[in-house]
């Protein structure tokens, strides 16, 4: 006899049962985790003749980690979708999950990790602010930033005790001409998110690409990374098109009316195509895409399948727990933003635990040495690339609601890791700043 | 492309070699159970035919799975009811129900059988079960994500994983405390130890490594590499591990590297890759140490693998993302 449908709910109730008791018990012995950790148990230890628990655990000296997350408040246009419109807290969440995680693994090894935020639209403030904050002992600091404002931030701190751990920007360029000793990139570039694709695509015999692309810098460069993602992985790019239509207000009581004759319209007589590649970061246009080009083909690039550092829907590789976890803390959804700063929070952590120090100087050579790594529900270890500072992982090619794929795809093959085939690779960079 | 027709070669060889198989095992009928994480279904085994008895709907998300010291009872994390489910080992019937905390993934009976020990994975928290009454006993904060769960053969040390804070956590069983936590390589899966309770063994998936501990003075007395030809580093993930009762010889399973490593205990030196399933994860011996069996989620079946030769003798279909396995002692 097994559950019926009746024992079935029965069994669900028990279960809740025993989840709040569980809660209850985590409150009472929160308290005590630390020492616990450190002491002996206060009944003798068992006389065992064997894994006898016979002493206590070293006693660790207790250890302050002090982390400072940046984040440039900017005027960004309002993407298409309700569904869309980050939190007010995008990014801080996951840097807040990462932080309360390594405080669990602090509280076996006497370490603790705190989050103080700055939040600024003047790069004067950011700065004189991140000093007093270095100047205190913060050394590790996540920013989430533009480009030229990263680019100046890492500029102004050089030489200074800390080191950026970038969430902001995908530019290559900040990865390449523009590198810098002293930021680690943790979020996903351009080429590599374009590549990510690509293979897919390819993987799917979906070669023949029709390319919209949007009249902003950075969709024009992102554009650039889907024309390289297509020559490296045997696609063709067969039409081409830069969208310039002003698409207004992101809202208006009516407006599709005009959308639904406007999409058609703008991708009609293109070359034979298998699939619409739209290039558009902000997400102005791009959504308009689906179910209204001329020709019934997918849509993929920034709307319709897309690549990411993470999905809020993921559950490969553990990530049920991750997303259950980031739920409980933040309320919401785990967004790419949210993934990108709770890895850089990570990082500092796992580099705390591995080492045994807060000591800015150790921990800045290790996460910078061969031998760093951090599990980051990927399915396999994140490191930094050494001769730039990026942070290489497998990336997720998905739908809006569930992923579909997890590039690389099999088959790309490289000399020392395949997620080295996702974006700028060794031979080609032109990083100067790590010197290799 | 090569390395798929290598696969499938291999697949055509141990369908051959099944056929012999019925000749060449003695008559020990044991029972293997295997939960298939996708089906929400247990499949039974017999292991002497090497072909599945039957497969039955159980609760939701099945992972691990371990039997009654009487033998009588198969008792089931199923994770997504936050329970622990029994089932008659026999008839596969619905027995009871055990508390845990939300999303058990692996258990471990006290080696008197009175006590369950349930990692939870989504609480930090290591839950202790009276088997007879049902009740929780206590609650072990943890590091974050605890899967592994290893017991001294004596009973008095729990050894929990957690996957997240990548420590092995030693847990005094009459006291319910941790007295020692242990820094391990990435992401730890398994913890086991050996039927002399002279050795911890402990898998990091990530890591890709399997680092062996003295038991006594939990001072790490080597750590396992893994290298295959022709197979990603990356892919190599070591996740099961099962040690012979005589302590001579030990199996890792390797993940998505599709292999189980064969390794000499006295060396800590890998003998052999057998080549199995894909994503091979758990795995368990006969209770004679003849036949080894591999859950191998992604590709649906369980490989038996014959221990003295060293072969892979058969694969046996399963239902949808094999997880766990136990076998019985009679």
């Amino acid at each position: 006899m097994r559950p019926t449908r009746a024992k079935r709910s029965s069994i669900r109730l028990a279960a809740r049962a025993s989840i709040v008791f569980s809660a209850a018990a985590i409150g009472s012995a929160g308290a005590s985790i630390g020492a616990l950790a450190q002491e002996t148990p206060a009944a003798a230890p068992p006389a065992a003749t064997e894994a006898a628990p016979a002493k206590q655990a070293d006693a660790k000296p207790a250890l302050n980690i002090n982390i400072l997350y940046v984040r440039q408040t900017r005027e960004l246009p309002l993407p298409l979708s309700l569904l869309d419109i980050p939190a007010a807290d995008n990014g801080i969440g996951g840097a807040n999950l990462a932080v309360a995680d390594n405080n669990t693994t602090g509280k076996f090894l006497n370490q603790t990790f705190k989050l103080d935020v700055i939040e600024s639209g003047e790069f004067a403030d950011i700065v004189k602010q991140t000093e007093e904050k270095i100047a205190a002992g913060f050394g590790y600091i996540v920013a989430d930033m533009d480009h030229d404002t990263l680019l100046k931030f890492a500029d102004a701190l050089a030489g200074k005790p800390a080191v950026i751990a970038n969430i902001g920007s995908p530019d290559d360029n900040l990865r390449e001409e523009n590198c810098r000793a002293n930021v680690l990139h943790v979020a996903p570039t351009r080429t590599m998110l374009a590549d990510a694709l690509g293979q897919y695509l390819s993987w799917k015999q979906w070669r023949n690409w029709f390319l919209v692309y949007g009249s902003r810098p950075e969709d024009k460069a992102l554009a650039d990374a889907y024309r390289r993602a297509a020559k490296r992985f045997g696609s063709k790019i067969v039409e081409e098109r830069e969208f310039k239509y002003d698409s207004g207000s992101r809202r208006s009581d009516g407006g599709f009316e005009q959308i639904q004759q406007q999409i058609p319209q703008f991708t009609q007589n293109a070359k034979e195509h298998d699939v619409v590649v739209v290039a558009d970061e902000a997400q102005l246009f791009g959504d308009y895409m689906p179910y209204r080009t001329w020709s019934a083909r997918p849509v993929a690039g920034t709307a319709g399948l897309t690549s990411t550092s993470w999905h809020p829907a993921l559950e490969l590789w553990g990530g049920t727990q991750f997303q259950n976890r980031f739920r409980r803390l933040n309320n919401r959804q785990m967004t790419p933003l949210d993934y990108d700063a709770w890895l850089a929070v990570r990082v500092i952590g796992e580099a705390a635990s591995r080492k045994q120090s807060a000591d800015f100087q150790v921990l800045n050579k290790f996460i910078h040495s061969p031998d760093f790594e951090v599990a980051a529900f990927k399915g396999v270890k994140t490191t930094f690339r050494g001769w730039n500072g990026q942070l290489r992982q497998p990336l997720i090619v998905t739908t809006d609601k569930l992923l579909v794929s997890v590039s690389p795809q099999p088959g790309f093959l490289h000399q020392f890791t395949e997620l080295d085939t996702l974006g700028i690779d060794k031979p080609e960079t032109k990083c100067k700043a790590y010197v290799q | 492309m090569a390395f798929l027709k290598s696969v499938i070669s291999v697949s055509a060889s141990l369908v051959a070699g099944g056929a012999l198989l019925a000749f060449a095992q003695p008559a020990a009928a044991y029972t293997a159970y295997v939960t298939n994480e996708k089906d929400n279904s247990l499949t039974m085994i017999d292991t002497n035919t090497l072909e599945v008895i039957k497969t039955v709907k159980i609760g939701q998300r099945p992972r691990g799975i371990v039997m009654s010291k009487d033998g009588k009872w198969v008792i089931v994390c199923t994770s997504d009811d936050n329970i622990i489910q029994v089932y008659d080992a026999k008839t596969l019937e619905f027995v009871k129900v055990l508390p845990s905390g939300p999303d058990p993934e692996l258990q471990i009976l006290s080696p008197d059988g009175k006590t369950l020990y349930v990692a939870n994975e989504d609480d930090n928290l290591v839950t202790v079960v009276d088997v007879e009454n049902g009740k929780v006993i206590s609650d072990v904060p943890v590091g974050v994500e605890p899967e592994g769960m290893g017991i001294s053969p004596d009973g008095k040390v729990l050894v929990n994983t957690s996957e997240t804070t990548n420590m092995a956590h030693f847990i005094d069983t009459t006291t319910f405390k941790t007295f020692d936590n242990i820094l391990v390589d990435s992401r730890p899966r398994v913890a086991i130890f050996n039927s002399q309770g002279t050795q911890l063994w402990v898998s990091s998936e990530i890591g890709g490594t399997v680092t062996v501990f003295n038991a006594a003075d939990r001072k790490q007395i080597g750590k396992i590499n893994f290298e295959i030809q022709g197979v990603a580093k990356e892919a190599i993930q070591p996740v099961g591990v099962r040690i012979t009762k005589d302590g001579t010889k030990a199996f890792v399973a390797l993940g998505p590297a599709n292999r189980v490593a064969i390794i000499d205990v006295a060396t800590l030196k890998v003998e052999k890759y057998v080549l199995v399933g894909q994503r091979v994860w758990q795995l368990y011996l006969t209770p004679d140490d003849k036949l080894l069996f591999t859950t191998n989620g992604a590709s649906n079946d369980v490989t038996v693998i014959d221990v003295a030769n060293q072969k892979a003798i058969k694969s046996i279909k399963t239902g949808r993302y094999p997880w766990g396995v136990v076998i019985s002692e009679n």
